[in-house]
């Protein structure tokens, strides 16, 4: 394993210097300073002896957040997580110099949380500053169920006990890492308040929720090679163009292409253990949409409520953009926090575009020299970074584990070359490009099949040779081979009309529609077929391949393409609908009284 | 909070619509509100952009010109700009800075609110979830507004977008319940401002209007207060007073050069366009600013009206709006060319909500999937447009021209409607199944076998027919279901 190594340098630094993730926490030492600079949300503090990169910062009276983002001499720069105005020079800043962190522990499951997670269910109608004054800290009690033995050697990732936090999740309380030693104290069943001491391990106190920082990755022991597919339950998305389990996807789209709607679907529907929905600077109106259905709809794996393994960030377009661009690593890191677990873990990040943004202002408040449209140089590399926090990993705790990464971009004008488009499609292992046409034809999800990519694609078909579909690849290619053939035959026609084109190429522009409209095209609202299992996934397909097969045949035998067209394909279309979800057999049945409608027109 | 404004004479420089004030260090809080009080004793208006150390920087609002630095005096009120918020705005017309111009008397009020609003927490919305009937068959069947939602207009220069906007803003109802509609124009010529006022004098009289007007001849930075002020006052009557309200605001692209104008003049860097990079929150900050709060008993639903330069509906403002709005209405050059009221695009144009504000119970059960299948039969008819002006109808296949026929029928049957005509769902709904109906039962998969038997008009080219001139007759069959 070429990548332990790496993974021990990353974990290194972390293990070896446990102040850093728990000791500081527990002592903190605060130090003052002056404003003396306000810009919107940039704000420049004289004083704040001993502060760090990073480090945490409460500005003027209302003691808003912030978070230092450079250091020139005596003068600190932050950037402020909520509205400034009425800040003044001279106003009092302080800070306990912490990494800006946020608060891991049993009440996430089921929340709705701003970008520093803090619970949005607590907060007011509207978020003024302060609005969360006093909530951040408070979580409600949580009934724990200790499972260590005291006087045993732990170290990080070790299981203290448990706490129930839905029927699916059953939340481990671990040792944080970078702690390590004789487990002295463990604390009996009962109810226990968030920050309430549940262990002692050497010297450290262990407590129910713990902090961690969110710019930096939570370190595991080695990464392990990808293998399995992440089912999303979406055709095109498991049949063209897979994710595997682990990975990292993309989803470019120009507005209204889809973009929302095929993220909420494999939020719903994909069989990962923890979702981490992230709305980063999009619509309130959606995301309340999207808690509403997570409360309404049933887990097909558990019969309980998707909400009951959800955690939703929301940071709506209107809320602070600094917390906008603060999120997505808040997303990331109560993904990787239930993946130490050992759960698999995804992360919807919707939109990476306004992360970018809110990146983007930020350096051009710091005066940062602007590169690509005003980005500033460290772009790529962000991007890349936080890609890279996905993986299949042993954790500390020897758990085979994972956390994906599923992000929309919204490029400004649908432009996909713009800079954090093209960028992105250098990170990812999967793309899923939303093509306009397509979604203006009402063709959805509207996926293309010319721009998007899997790279995992060979690597799935031997797994899915290996778990029972031997057959997966070959479908993928012949079904693939159609539609390029049908686009190229397609450009043609335009030019000299359909009926002039040779029988056999009529028949592959038949079943390149039929393939649009019984397999590509899904319905997010239609109770058939907004989840479609992987049994039936592969009868449509089938089905309309066997279509291909036994039209090309009559040609063969001399029947007319004019004839075949005419014939009445609509159970085809109709069968992702009617059928029931996982009802293989009944497209089996609707496919053979096709064949036997067909075999009817041959001569 | 308000407190006498402590007064400075040392504004140093001047550059654009800003100024620097020296000696304020402790005094002067950022996004304050500032009153400048030149040599002549005229008052400006101004926002504070920036303190460092002694340095204030502020934006004042009527510009620059005529200022004499040596001579004027600064005063900040030591807090950022607030509106009185009262029912009493009802029936009243204002500026772009919220001072009354239709001669009444000033409006006061003991409750004043920050006009830059605050976000409303996503966690306590409420999911928007009934239909606004417009009485616009195109966007009642298509492109249904949802009460809370944003539904922009793209437009372009010299179409209709101010007629269908004071359209639907006169005709909008959701069950019996009135809309309070709050209109504020930004940047809009004289013409067309007597023209909103004419499309909503009965709203007016009514009491039910509030007119927020910034002229293509006001301050520019006033242009950038309009759509506040707008919504500061639509908050209070929605979400104090439980008033459904419909916020319309023309010409946002004209809001969004204001801003584009500020920018410059401060410095900001440039990005797409040469619009600053805060441009999507910024429009944010304004189109998020409608919907629904759980417990409370109003509404705001935002229709904000652009023009799309050069019709591109890739230019930066259509771009960052469709973004951030709850889909768009675009309308159509090519088919007001042809004469068609109202001319919209329909295959761009969607209404995210909709799916939560139509079917049984709220607009009729059929309404989903007939308007899904509206929208895929016209793909096909605009592709079959397309082959047959390449190769000739002849080249069609005989299904291929039923589309066209079904192209055609909509245009005449269902989208073309009088400026003051408004139409039932059950007569829109109609009238979408008479087009629909050209095709032959095989190609409709989008709606189920059970509403064919029930709403299918047999005859093939069910609906009512336009006679000579085109005038729309009553569907038969209407009332069905």
């Amino acid at each position: 394993m070429a990548l332990k190594g790496w993974a021990r340098a990353q974990a290194g630094p972390q293990a070896t210097a446990p102040g850093a993730a728990s000791g500081r926490i527990e002592s903190p030492v605060t130090v003052e300073g002056t404003i003396v600079r306000v810009n919107g949300p940039m704000v420049e503090i004289e004083g704040l002896a001993g502060v760090s990169l990073a480090d945490l910062v409460e500005v003027g009276p209302g003691r808003l957040p912030g978070e230092v983002t450079g250091i020139r001499g005596a003068i600190m720069t932050a950037q402020v997580y909520e509205y400034t105005g009425g800040l003044r020079v001279g106003d009092q800043a302080t800070s306990d110099r912490q990494p800006l962190s946020v608060r891991l522990g049993p009440g996430l499951i089921g929340g709705v949380f701003d970008g520093l997670l803090r619970p949005l269910a607590r907060a007011p109608d509207f978020l003024s500053p302060g609005a969360f004054a006093g909530t951040a800290a408070h979580g409600s009690e949580a009934e724990f169920r200790p499972s260590g033995r005291v006087g045993s050697l732990v170290s990080g990732g070790a299981v203290l006990g448990r706490v129930r936090e839905s029927l699916a999740i059953d939340q481990a309380i671990q040792v944080p890492p970078g702690i390590a030693g004789e487990l002295r104290h463990l604390a009996l069943a009962g109810r226990y308040a968030p920050d309430a001491v549940i262990a002692q391990v050497a010297d450290v106190d262990v407590r129910l929720s713990s902090l961690w920082p969110v710019r930096r990755p939570r370190p595991f022991a080695e990464r392990l090679d990808l293998e399995a597919p992440l089912a999303t339950g979406q055709r095109v998305l498991d049949l063209f163009f897979p994710l595997t389990r682990g990975s990292t996807a993309a989803v470019p789209g120009g507005f209204g292409t889809g973009k929302t709607i095929l993220l909420e679907q494999i939020a719903k529907w994909c069989d990962a253990d923890v979702i981490v929905y992230v709305g980063c600077g999009e619509r309130g109106n959606e995301m309340s949409d999207a808690l509403s259905e997570l409360r309404e709809l049933v887990d097909p794996r558990t019969g309980r409520p998707l909400l009951e393994r959800t955690v939703i960030i929301a940071n709506t377009s209107n809320m602070p953009v600094m917390a906008r661009e603060l999120s997505i690593y808040t997303g990331i890191t109560v993904a990787e926090f239930y993946r130490d677990m050992g759960f698999d873990a995804v992360v919807i990040a919707d939109s990476t575009s306004r992360w970018a943004e809110a990146l983007r202002e930020s350096a051009s408040r710091t005066g940062a020299l602007p590169v690509e449209e005003g980005y500033p140089a460290e772009l790529p590399s962000q991007l890349a970074a936080f890609y890279e926090r996905a993986g299949r990993l042993r954790t500390l705790g020897g758990g085979d584990a994972t956390v994906s990464i599923i992000a929309s971009v919204s490029p400004p004008g649908g432009d996909k070359t713009e800079p954090v488009t093209s960028h992105t499609r250098r990170f990812v292992r999967t793309y899923w490009s939303l093509d306009r046409d397509l979604a203006a034809a009402r063709h959805y999800p509207s996926v293309s099949w010319r721009d998007s990519f899997a790279r995992d694609a060979s690597r799935l078909g031997v797994w899915h040779a290996a778990n029972g579909d031997p057959n997966w690849l070959g479908r993928r290619g012949q079904a693939m081979a159609i539609l390029a053939q049908a686009d190229r035959l397609q450009s043609v026609a335009e030019l000299i009309g359909a009926a002039s084109l040779p029988d056999p190429e009529r028949v592959v522009l038949l079943t390149a529609r039929l393939l649009h409209e019984a397999v590509l095209q899904q319905s997010a609202v239609s109770n058939n077929d907004a989840y479609c299992a992987p049994a039936k996934q592969a009868a449509l397909l089938d089905l309309v391949l066997a279509v291909h097969a036994r039209c090309l045949d009559l040609v063969g035998q001399g029947v007319h393409a004019s004839e075949l067209e005419e014939v009445d394909l609509s159970g085809a279309a109709r069968a992702r609908d009617e059928v029931g979800r996982d009802d293989a057999a009944a497209v089996g049945t609707i496919r053979d009284s096709i064949l036997g409608r067909l075999a009817g027109l041959a001569p | 909070m308000i407190r006498a404004p402590v007064e400075y004479s040392t504004i140093t420089s001047v550059k654009g619509p800003l100024i620097v004030v020296e000696g304020t260090r402790g005094d002067v809080g950022w996004d304050e509100f500032a009153q400048i009080r030149l040599a002549s004793g005229e008052v400006r208006h101004g926002v504070v952009l920036e303190v460092d150390h002694d340095l204030a920087v502020v934006q004042v609002m009527e510009g620059t010109a005529g200022l004499d630095p040596r001579a004027s005096r600064i005063g900040f009120v030591g807090r950022p700009l607030a509106i009185p918020v009262t029912e009493a705005w009802l029936g009243r017309e204002c500026n772009g800075r919220g001072d009354p111009i239709d001669g009444g008397p000033p409006i006061l009020s003991n409750v004043a609110r920050e006009v830059t609003g605050f976000a409303i927490n996503p966690a306590r919305r409420d999911t928007p979830s009934e239909p606004v009937i417009t009485g616009v068959s195109v966007v009642d069947a298509l492109t249904t507004v949802v009460r809370g939602q944003k539904l922009p207009i793209f437009s372009v220069g010299g179409l209709p977008h101010l007629e269908l906007a004071v359209q639907i803003a006169a005709q909008a109802r959701v069950g019996d319940a009135p809309f309070r509609v709050v209109f504020g124009a930004m940047g809009i010529t004289h013409a067309d401002v007597a023209a909103v006022r004419a499309g909503l004098q009965e709203r007016e009289a009514a009491g039910e209007l509030v007119l927020i007007i910034n002229t293509a001849a006001d301050p520019v930075v006033e242009r950038l207060l309009t759509p506040r002020l707008a919504l500061t006052i639509a908050e209070h009557l929605a979400f104090d007073l439980g008033f459904h309200v419909l916020v319309v605001l023309v010409d946002m692209t004209n809001y969004c050069e204001a801003l584009r104008e500020i920018a410059a003049a401060r410095g900001d860097v440039p990005t797409r366009g040469g619009y600053p990079g805060y441009l999507y929150s910024d429009l944010a900050s304004i189109y998020e600013r409608c919907g629904r709060i759980r417990d409370r008993p109003g509404s705001i639903t935002e229709i904000p009206v652009l023009t799309m330069p050069g019709g591109d509906i890739t230019h930066p403002v259509p771009d960052m709006s469709g973004y951030i709005t709850e889909g768009q209405l675009v309308l159509s050059a090519d088919a007001w060319a042809r004469g068609i009221y109202p001319p919209v695009d329909v295959l761009p144009s969607l209404s995210r909500l909709m799916r939560r504000g139509t079917g049984a119970g709220k607009t009729r059960a059929d309404h989903p999937a007939i308007a899904a299948q509206l929208y895929a039969s016209l793909a096909q008819a605009q592709r079959a447009r397309e082959m047959a002006e390449l190769l000739g109808v002849a080249a069609l296949s005989p299904t291929d021209r039923r589309y066209l026929d079904l192209g055609d029928a909509f245009e005449r049957q269902l989208m073309t409607q009088g400026m003051a005509e408004s139409r039932t769902i059950e007569e829109t709904l109609e009238r979408a199944w008479g087009v629909a109906s050209i095709l032959p039962q095989r190609e409709l998969t989008k709606v189920s076998r059970s509403q064919i038997e029930a709403f299918y008009q047999p005859g093939g080219r069910g609906g009512p027919e336009p006679g000579g001139g085109g005038a729309p007759e009553t569907a038969p069959g209407l009332g069905q279901g």
